[in-house]
């Protein structure tokens, strides 16, 4: 085998070498090692060694630098046949590398996609013999299908809401319920939340009001970002629930760093981002896995692979194997699961958490889903894609149905329960809707505070300025804006 | 001619004018006590911002430090050094090539509670980090109406350093100074490196600091308070270098010398400048600004960045704002020419603000020949 690899020169060297060099003192390591690794890095023949080569002086520094190597490299040249180099190894930082004489490169694409892990099937039965991984009670089941269907239900009120022109903006969470309740089900209450703008699911489950998100929607007084933000960008910091930014992806690299502040705090609780298909494409992405691992820090990395960024599909967003694939070019331990099994994702989040928790490591979850509603009220997905599509999972694949077949099934939950629950659940939306719409906006003085933790002159000054403005021309200003 | 007669109009001290000068003169006379009583020791630039770094990492341990080379390389510019021996790897992070990751988690680290410093190896390759650092910071605090601040705190060289080209040479004190929910700072000697550091790495809100590669190794004496590890400096307030009475130069980090140079030159010539060192671009001290205007009726503002929508456009608007009817002469702007910073040495001089220049353009605002 080796024959066919070395040049005759090569082998003459090499047994030349052997025979003088072979049980020599400590010093003779370097030019062991030395030769060795001419060997490894060079398919060209080498050199006739000079006579009187001082070895030390060939390439001392190289050697310096590869000095932790030596020992292990002389011993594989005592010990290995030389007539196998395919079975030779680099010693290289991050770890050994086997050498092939195969030029062979990789496929852009496996034959096999990753698979995808499930606990129930279509029908809502256990896809799988061992009951014991369905851990979950029945309190626990039911508090998730019935939050699961409150979602279903506030995102269906709300939308409309906006199109009767009460509000000016929402965007659903249709088709992604389970990934929303199932995901924050698995977590404490003091993991910190990292959303993109598609998991108001996670404050529900924490016990954000339906009157706490209509008042969010409206922007008036009572709600706790003052106003400040256009609809759905809630954030409650009592319930560790991080301020929704519309900036794409930002938050996923925001979330390593908390995290990173969690592990220096010793704390017992990690931080877990969501972010789309689309997010994935992105700088901050990229930079925050990478990091992630290279600092060790307990982050979830949820990533909701819902088959649409607005209207790009996902084969024009990536060719990769979807998103979990990515995590193990950085380090990271993945996994794909199946994003309209609840129970499925509550297993597969219970188990991230402990590994980010007790190894102190990221974890990436790709969920398969998909957006079955709109991208917001400011698109019309049945222009880029078909209605059958959409259909199509918005019916057995839909995760509210799925889950409601199994409680059904385990006797826990009927129509009739169903029925009443869900018009329970409307009259309370648009109950909530109808009180926020009274409530005032937010005051003056609440456009001019939280730039800074105190406010300067120059703002106090504008403020004091609007403020006489508005008293002195009253005509020119809404009569429903409060001083 | 008419500027020596306004001179000594303004001399007689009967006028608010005069009232003003006494006033004035007060505040700078004891500063200057401050600043200079124990004038012995000296201290380079590079030494008061390691030194400041130091005291305050000691005293706060959720202060840390991360950026490119700060950790085993003690800092591209060494401003980290002994950093990473002192305080361990978990507290001076050094990182991957992206600073859009690391300003990225610096920020969320912040949101959670950490004070981190992050170092941008010139604030030129902030733009890589600009999203994290306006929209994720700068913004954070409003968004979320007070829930989550970010006390971080973006440091690194700003500006030109010498034959570096167009890439490593612009200068973002314009850039980040229009940035509601920002303080920027631009230190110029040592005692405002640390006092101004010092200052933002304990202010709850997110600082940009602006420091200038040149600088790092010029010494200034420092004061015994300024070497006490409680000292800062206050953030939003100028400091006037030098006291005039016939035109006032505004100037901030490297171009502060400059201006002092030139007014030494201009003294002989008998024009008598008043140099503030402004110290902070965001907030600008406007009231420093416009009580020297109003004495002294003239001004000159001096810059490195590029001319438009730059300081020196917004300092001339405040005057022009507050102080229209006390100027004798149109605002005189020096800053950097409009070109991409070019590499030869010759080009590069002309590119940018020389002493020569500062000079005659406070003889142009003084109606002097030039």
């Amino acid at each position: 085998m080796a024959s066919t690899y070395l040049t005759k020169s090569k082998s003459f060297i090499i047994h030349t070498l052997k025979s003088k060099l072979h049980y020599t003192t400590r010093t003779s390591h370097f030019t062991n090692s030395l030769f060795h690794h001419r060997l490894l890095h060079t398919l060209s023949p080498l050199p006739p060694v000079p006579k009187h080569a001082n070895y030390y002086s060939i390439g001392k520094d190289y050697v310096a630098r590869r000095s932790h190597a030596t020992t292990s490299a002389s011993s594989q040249i005592n010990q290995l046949p030389v007539e196998s180099p395919s079975s030779q190894i680099l010693d290289f930082p991050g770890g050994k590398v086997k050498f092939t004489k195969n030029m062979i490169f990789t496929s852009n694409s496996t034959e096999e996609r990753v698979n995808c892990y499930r606990v129930l099937d279509d029908n809502g039965q256990p896809f799988t013999d061992d009951i014991d991984l369905l851990k979950i009670n029945k309190e626990l089941a039911l508090k998730m299908y019935t939050n699961m269907v409150t979602l279903e239900v506030m995102d269906t009120v709300f939308y409309e809401s906006q199109r009767q022109g009460r509000i000016s903006f929402y965007a659903t969470t249709t088709g992604e319920e389970a990934i929303n309740i199932a995901s924050a089900a698995a977590l404490d209450n003091n993991d910190f939340v990292f959303p993109q703008y598609r998991e108001p699911g996670a404050l529900l489950w924490r016990g954000f009001t339906l009157q706490e998100f209509a008042n969010q929607l409206f922007g008036n007084k009572h709600e706790y970002g003052k106003g400040r933000q256009m609809p759905v960008h809630y954030g409650s910091r009592k319930h560790n629930y991080i301020t929704v930014a519309s900036t794409v992806a930002t938050q996923i690299p925001h979330a390593v760093g908390a995290a990173y502040s969690l592990k220096m705090e010793k704390q017992d609780s990690c931080v877990i981002t969501y972010f789309g298909d689309g997010g994935t494409s992105t700088g901050d992405f990229h930079a925050a896995l990478n990091f992630a691992a290279v600092l060790e820090v307990p982050v979830i990395f949820f990533c909701r692979n819902n088959g649409w960024a607005i209207s790009t599909p996902v084969n024009e967003q990536f060719r990769s194997d979807g998103v979990v694939v990515r995590g193990k070019a950085y380090g990271v331990p993945s996994i794909r699961i199946d994003g309209n099994d609840a129970l499925a994702i509550y297993n597969a989040v219970c188990e991230a958490r402990k590994l980010a928790i007790n190894e102190q490591t990221p974890v990436l979850i790709e969920a398969l889903t998909y957006r079955a509603g709109h991208h917001t009220t400011s698109d019309d997905s049945t222009r880029y894609r078909s209605v059958d599509e959409i259909e199509r999972w918005k019916g057995d694949q839909n995760p509210v149905k799925r889950l409601k077949k199994w409680i059904e099934s385990k006797g826990w939950w009927d129509n009739v329960a169903e029925s009443e629950y869900r018009s329970n659940i409307r009259k309370q939306v648009a109950q909530a809707i109808q009180v926020a719409e009274q409530i005032e906006k937010p005051p003056v003085a609440d456009m001019f505070n939280d730039v800074y933790d105190v406010p300067p002159r120059n703002l106090n000054e504008q403020e004091a300025f609007v403020r006489k403005t508005v008293k002195k021309h009253r005509e020119d200003y809404p009569a429903d804006v409060p001083l | 001619m008419w500027g020596i007669l306004r001179q000594k109009v303004g001399d007689t001290g009967l006028s608010p004018q005069g009232l003003g000068n006494q006033m004035l003169r007060l505040r700078p006379a004891t500063s200057a006590v401050r600043d200079y009583s124990a004038a012995t020791k000296e201290m380079t630039v590079r030494d008061a911002l390691n030194s400041a770094l130091d005291e305050e990492m000691a005293a706060d341990p959720n202060v840390y430090v991360m950026g490119e080379e700060v950790g085993e390389y003690q800092g591209a510019y060494k401003i980290t050094k002994g950093l990473l021996d002192k305080f361990g790897p978990e507290r001076v992070v050094d990182t991957p090539i992206t600073e859009a990751g690391f300003a990225g988690i610096g920020v969320g680290s912040a949101y959670h509670g950490l004070r981190p410093v992050i170092e941008f190896m010139t604030f030129n390759f902030s733009m890589q980090a600009i999203d994290h650092v306006i929209n994720s910071a700068a913004k954070s605090n409003y968004m979320s109406a007070g829930q989550i601040n970010v006390p971080i705190v973006f440091r690194g060289p700003n500006g030109p350093a010498a034959g570096v080209g167009a890439q490593h040479s612009q200068c973002y004190g314009a850039w980040y100074g229009s940035v509601p929910g920002l303080k920027v700072l631009v230190p110029y000697s040592s005692e405002d490196a640390r006092g101004l550091l010092k200052a933002a790495i304990r202010d709850p809100d997110p600082v940009v600091f602006l420091e200038n590669e040149l600088l790092y190794g010029e010494s200034f004496p420092v004061s015994a308070e300024a070497l006490d590890s409680s000292f800062t400096l206050p953030i939003g307030k100028a400091k006037i270098e030098r006291e005039g009475k016939d035109v006032t130069i505004t100037a901030f980090s490297k171009m502060v010398g400059y201006a002092l140079k030139a007014a030494e030159i201009l003294e002989k010539e008998g024009i008598n400048a008043e140099v503030i060192n402004l110290r902070s671009i965001r907030p600008l001290d406007r009231a420093t600004i416009n009580a020297s205007v109003r004495k002294t009726n003239r001004l000159v503002t001096v810059e490195e960045g590029f001319p438009q929508h730059g300081i020196g456009a917004e300092i001339c608007a405040s005057v022009v704002e507050d102080s229209f009817g006390y100027l004798d002469a149109p605002v005189e702007r020096i800053a950097g020419a409009d070109v991409p910073t070019p590499y030869a040495a010759n080009l590069e001089r002309m590119a940018f603000p020389q002493i020569e220049d500062i000079v005659r353009a406070v003889k142009r605002a003084c109606y002097r020949s030039v």
